[in-house]
């Protein structure tokens, strides 16, 4: 219950940024380092939760803004409907992916490869077929109102990803805290095991996998309403399912709030290099890399395990002042 | 229906194209084989390699296959030092750390790259670069020819090592039993390096083998990288004879791929072989039972 107190305490500070941030730029930031944070906690179900390492999940957040941007511009689909279509078609994606992968035991190495190739073949089909536009991509036209799913001012996009955040963050504290949490969990830390006490592998890693793909989903949703544009290698390419995975490694894989953690990590880095070397190419995702590296070497269980030992001593010390009273 | 006189070439020029592939593997199943790593910075070290065979031709003047007694040594020293010193340390004994840390590695590789040589695609220009040879009818590149020659040799070079010297015999016991070695006194983590740069000598190579037949940018590595996997779980990870057949029938696979279905389209069928092996047979053809 303290979790959940505290997931609602840190939402409403960051709800509070609006009204504290006056410059759109840094506005900006802030809506980026949520809708990372979404994106790090969709692969957070799975990846941290559930222990499946998918390195293809640009497949469902592609999906989710294909979804909502095509669904508008061909066939004039009102977005708010495409949002719901594109939360859905995500999770459908993701149900074939698992069910494809998991029926036949697929698991680590393995798994990561074929969601990689998962991705990289919609990425083909995308860049093939007419509907999406193909290599050219697609162009959401700018229309600006509350019906359309566009906003003029980005304080109400803030809200806009700050709902579909705290919404995924709801449903990682639900899963913290449930049998159906503990189930994944159980079959992260051993398949064999699990199995033997009964848990349905299959069935849990079908429920971890689309749910991470139907917020994955939301988050192409979202950047495809906020930059209106895409095309092949934005929607399926590897920088999406990248980001995807390093924010909650970073952060801190299967704890609640690791992506948001990892999230205003790399936003806090990716400035300062961008300060740094003025924008050079390549330099900031060179970062991200070494960041990768770094993190896996030094501190598999990233910042949130930093966090958690810091307060482990605390905690230690207040046992040792609670004893010297007793 | 195109006719036998399309449809010949084309299979023809796959089974080059195929040769190169398979170079490109054939480091990659060596590395899955002994470490069980799936190597993910493999295509961004074949990306260095291509930019050091084109700096040695455009700054020196040294010819792609005079570049073969210098590339290949200088990337085993990379891939020696890359596994001793960074990627041995981060797997904790897990295998997904290895493949979070070559992801990373490749993440680093590719974008300083990026920085340094600029987006610029770049050729070189040899006086056999577009010298062809006639065989059943069709022309294929000299350069094409001779890649498929050299992966041929390198795959007998490798078998020949892993089979005869002590090298190979320290590499495949470590590759069955890793705390058996280390009880019998070989130093494992040497082992594993020299495997590791073994593997990322044969990218060496294929970038001078492939260079006077394509070329080179930050982003080259990345066509190679999905092709290369899915050469190896086809051909079964560890084989190197595999890897030979696998990239041939990749090579194949694409060729007829873009005949029938186009260029853009035609590289589903290699994706679609992936993940159809990956789900029905993780073990290849010719693997054996993990």
């Amino acid at each position: 219950m303290r979790s959940l107190l505290l997931l609602f305490a840190v939402f409403l500070v960051i709800g509070a940024a609006p009204v504290l941030v006056v410059s759109e730029f840094w506005l900006d930031v802030i809506i980026m380092t949520l809708y990372a944070a979404l994106l790090g906690q969709a692969w957070n179900i799975l990846g941290g939760y559930g222990g499946q390492f998918s390195f293809g999940h640009a497949a469902y957040f592609g999906t989710g803004a294909y979804t909502v941007a095509v669904l508008q511009v061909q066939f004039g689909v009102n977005p708010w409907i495409g949002l719901v279509a594109g939360a859905l078609t995500a999770g459908a994606v993701a149900a074939f992916i698992g069910f494809s992968t998991f029926r036949y035991g697929l698991r680590g190495s393995y798994f990561a490869l074929v969601t990689l190739a998962f991705a990289e073949v919609l990425r083909i089909l995308s860049n093939s077929v007419e509907v999406t536009g193909a290599g050219v991509g697609i162009l959401i036209p700018l229309e600006r109102s509350l019906a359309n799913l566009q906003f003029a001012s980005k304080t109400s996009y803030f809200w806009l990803i700050w709902t579909m955040t705290l919404a995924a963050f709801l449903v990682v504290w639900w899963i913290g805290n449930s049998r159906f949490g503990a189930r994944l969990m159980a079959v992260r830390d051993n398949e064999e095991a699990a199995r033997a006490l009964g848990v349905d592998a299959f069935r849990v890693k079908m429920g971890a996998i689309v749910l991470s793909g139907v917020f994955s989903g939301l988050a192409g949703v979202f950047y495809a309403q906020y930059l209106l544009y895409l095309d092949p290698s934005i929607a399926y390419g590897p920088a999406v399912s990248i980001e995807s995975l390093l924010v909650p490694i970073i952060g801190g894989m299967g704890t609640l709030f690791g992506p948001l953690l990892g999230a205003a990590a790399i936003h806090a880095v990716s400035e300062f290099t961008s300060e740094v070397t003025g924008d050079a190419p390549g330099i900031s995702l060179a970062v991200y890399g070494a960041l990768l590296v770094v993190m896996v070497t030094f501190m598999p269980r990233g910042l949130a395990g930093l966090v958690g030992r810091l307060g482990a001593r605390r905690g230690a010390r207040a046992l040792a002042v609670e004893r010297r009273h007793a | 229906m195109p006719d036998l006189a399309i449809i010949i070439p084309s299979v023809l020029n796959g089974i080059t194209t195929g040769a190169l592939y398979a170079l490109v593997a054939l480091g990659l199943t060596l590395i899955y084989g002994v470490l069980h790593i799936i190597n993910f910075a493999h295509g961004a070290l074949l990306m260095l390699g291509l930019y050091a065979v084109y700096y040695l031709k455009a700054r020196f003047g040294i010819d792609p296959y005079l570049a073969l007694l210098i590339v290949p040594p200088a990337m085993f020293a990379l891939g020696y030092a890359l596994q001793r010193g960074i990627i041995g340390r981060a797997s904790h004994g897990r295998d997904e750390n290895i493949l979070l840390v070559t992801l990373g590695l490749a993440i680093v590789i590719e974008n300083l790259s990026l920085f340094f040589f600029r987006s610029d695609t770049r050729i070189i220009d040899t006086p056999y670069s577009f010298e062809t040879v006639e065989i059943l009818g069709a022309f294929l590149p000299l350069p094409k020819v001779v890649a498929f020659a050299g992966a041929i040799v390198t795959a007998a070079l490798l078998w020949l090592v892993m089979a005869r010297t002590d090298l190979g015999r320290a590499i495949r016991a470590v590759a069955k039993e890793k705390k058996g070695t280390a009880l019998v006194g070989i130093d494992t983590d040497h082992v594993y390096a020299m495997s590791y740069g073994l593997g990322i000598a044969c990218l060496g190579v294929a970038a001078c083998l492939l260079l006077p037949s394509y070329y080179v940018n930050p982003q080259v590595g990345h066509g190679f990288v999905l092709i290369a996997f899915t050469i190896v779980v086809l051909g079964g990870m560890g084989s190197f004879v595999g890897a030979l057949i696998g990239g041939f029938v990749i090579g194949v696979v694409e060729a007829m791929g873009g005949l029938f279905l186009g260029e853009s389209l035609g590289q589903i069928g290699i994706f679609a072989i992936f993940i159809l092996v990956l789900i029905f047979r993780p073990t290849g053809l010719l693997g054996h039972r993990v």
